[in-house]
């Protein structure tokens, strides 16, 4: 597939993430004599069940998702980096304890640990973020630090640390301008991961909370109504499938074009 | 040999420990009191306090902790908030249908996910290839909990071939195993289909063909049986994500699991019963994990040899 797909896909979802409040959307606006109109009989994306215009709220549902995107992917990789590499560069007792601390992340098969941190935690945009990173940093983590350890004997680095180069500088310099590849492959996969985890978590009552919108949210009132106003369900899923499926495509292509192998479809 | 298995079970034996002390602490995370947010704020001081202390929560933590994992051993999970019921008969009484759902999800995974990988592989960049994996990546791409609601659509309100939700009905599996399996059947084609292509250009494929085999038996009886070895792992490692899965997959469906337990126990601040559903499925995927990789070792004599 060409690239202006995902790339305008992701464009679009990013003014929308980032522009929406000035784009003069009435997401809460209620019109009853519209209630759960579909789009042929009302024009635009239809009504939901409460007579709120479906494309305003799913323009509000691209911001939860960017902004939540956004964070989780910045916050986890950022802390997932920096620990990884610290464990892979200290070693000894740091690695090791680190090392079981990233086992024991994984242990917790892929969004169970988030669902339990947010139904803990309470609903809340802020919480998924929280409940999402706590989840999220454990892969870059082990990515990194297993780039560090491949590194750190090499002789342009090892040269550094005989010229009484500091440490962080090592690691500023040296190291992580060569791992950068695969660590810039898995957020792309992650964006993906977390825009589906996010909806998943709105989808169970765990996300944003009403009137807020989420994709996911949307989905769960609109299978409610599957019979009478099916287009409920389809405009947020098929929304949010577009923007998964471009960002899976666009994370292919980079791997391809930065070469990074062995990194594809990790949980 | 029994060395690996040896070292494979301490370590197994120490990521569930941890698992249960980082399950123990979730109840520790409710921001504020855990007794205020349980029973709300306008509870009488006698309830709380009676709460408390049949929580434990008046002890030092470590002496909860202690107290927890003593009844871990005995099989004693405390008894739910909600119903007053012990949570291990909870448990007990949703783990078959949750059980059904993972085995028919894995039926589903299979039955699509071999044909296509090996179709891809074997007929590697033609349109049979392409489309199936862009098969598999709609799949890796599409939700449970849109996938969900589109088939109840499809086959349960236009068609009517299939009940709804619930588990009463005959065929109530269907629908949602197909929801869990599509998913996973989508990254198991991927890797069935780089794998079988790596074992493709191996050796024994070449002799196999030397010797006048015909495509289909190379494929079948050489190339697949060699190429499964890895699949395995990731076959493992799947039905963590099943599990993981079946969470939302049997919310969509009302399908009475442990997934469904879950999400009730949240809706209701039953967090004593969180907490067992959390352990269950976590010290279930760790358990397969171990499992399947013991079982590697056990299948391949190559893994022995290295480790």
């Amino acid at each position: 597939m060409q690239l202006w797909f995902p790339v305008f896909i992701l464009t679009l979802w990013a003014v929308f993430g980032i522009a929406a409040p000035w784009l003069s959307l009435d997401p809460n606006s209620i019109h009853l004599e519209r209630i759960l109109a579909t789009p042929m009989a009302s024009g635009g994306l239809g009504y939901d069940d409460l007579g709120r215009p479906l494309f305003d709220r799913l323009a509000a549902g691209a911001t939860t998702s960017f902004l939540v995107a956004f964070w989780v992917v910045s916050l986890s990789s950022i802390f997932g980096t920096l620990i990884g590499s610290f464990s892979a560069y200290v070693g000894g007792v740091w690695d090791r304890l680190l090392t079981h601390v990233i086992d024991l992340f994984l242990a917790f098969p892929g969004i169970l640990l988030a669902i339990a941190l947010a139904g803990i935690l309470g609903p809340g945009i802020e919480n998924v973020v929280i409940a999402l990173t706590i989840v999220g940093w454990v892969g870059y983590a082990r990515l990194a630090r297993a780039q560090v350890l491949s590194l750190k004997t090499r002789d342009h680095v090892l040269a550094a640390v005989a010229l009484g180069v500091p440490r962080a500088r090592v690691v500023r310099a040296h190291l992580l301008p060569l791992i950068s590849a695969p660590l810039i492959v898995e957020a792309t996969f992650g964006v993906a991961s977390v825009v589906i985890a996010e909806a998943g978590l709105s989808f169970l009552g765990l996300g944003v909370q009403p009137p807020e919108a989420s994709w996911g949210s949307m989905v769960r009132d609109g299978t409610r109504y599957l019979l009478v106003a099916p287009h409920m369900v389809i405009v947020p899923g098929l929304a949010m499938v577009v923007v998964v499926l471009a960002v899976n495509l666009l994370g292919d292509r980079l791997r391809d074009r930065l070469d990074v192998k062995s990194i594809a479809n990790q949980p | 040999m029994w060395l690996v298995i040896l070292r494979r079970l301490t370590s197994t034996a120490v990521v569930v420990l941890g698992v249960v002390v980082l399950v123990f602490l979730l109840i520790h995370l409710i921001p504020g009191d855990p007794v205020d947010v349980m029973l709300g704020e306008s509870a009488q001081t006698a309830d709380r306090e009676a709460l408390r202390v049949s929580l434990g929560l008046d002890k030092p933590v470590i002496d909860q902790l202690i107290i927890y994992i003593k009844g871990l051993i005995n099989f004693d999970l405390g008894r739910s908030l909600h119903s007053q019921q012990p949570i291990t008969a909870l448990l007990a009484e949703r783990l078959p249908a949750t059980i059904e759902l993972a085995l028919a999800a894995l039926l589903v995974t299979l039955v699509l996910a071999l044909p296509l990988g090996l179709i891809a592989a074997a007929r590697h960049n033609t349109a049979w290839d392409q489309g199936a994996m862009a098969f598999s990546l709609l799949g890796v791409s599409i939700p449970n909990f849109w996938m969900g609601p589109l088939l109840i659509l499809v086959f349960a309100l236009w068609l009517g071939w299939f009940p709804v939700s619930g588990r009463e009905e005959a065929g109530a599996v269907i629908l949602p195993a197909l929801t869990l399996g599509t998913s996973l059947s989508a990254i198991l084609a991927r890797m069935i289909r780089s794998s079988v292509l790596e074992v493709l250009g191996e050796n024994f494929v070449r002799t196999a063909y030397a010797k006048g085999l015909s495509r289909r038996q190379v494929l079948i009886r050489h190339a697949l049986p060699n190429a499964l070895l890895p699949v395995i792992t990731i076959l493992g490692l799947q039905l963590g994500t099943l599990l993981a899965g079946a969470v939302i997959t049997e919310t969509v469906f009302s399908w009475p699991g442990i997934g469904l337990l879950t999400i009730e126990a949240i809706q209701s601040r039953d967090y004593p019963v969180v907490q067992a559903c959390v352990l269950l499925i976590a010290l279930t995927y760790v358990v397969i994990n171990s499992f399947t990789d013991l079982l590697y070792a056990l299948i391949d004599p190559r893994i022995r040899v290295g480790t």
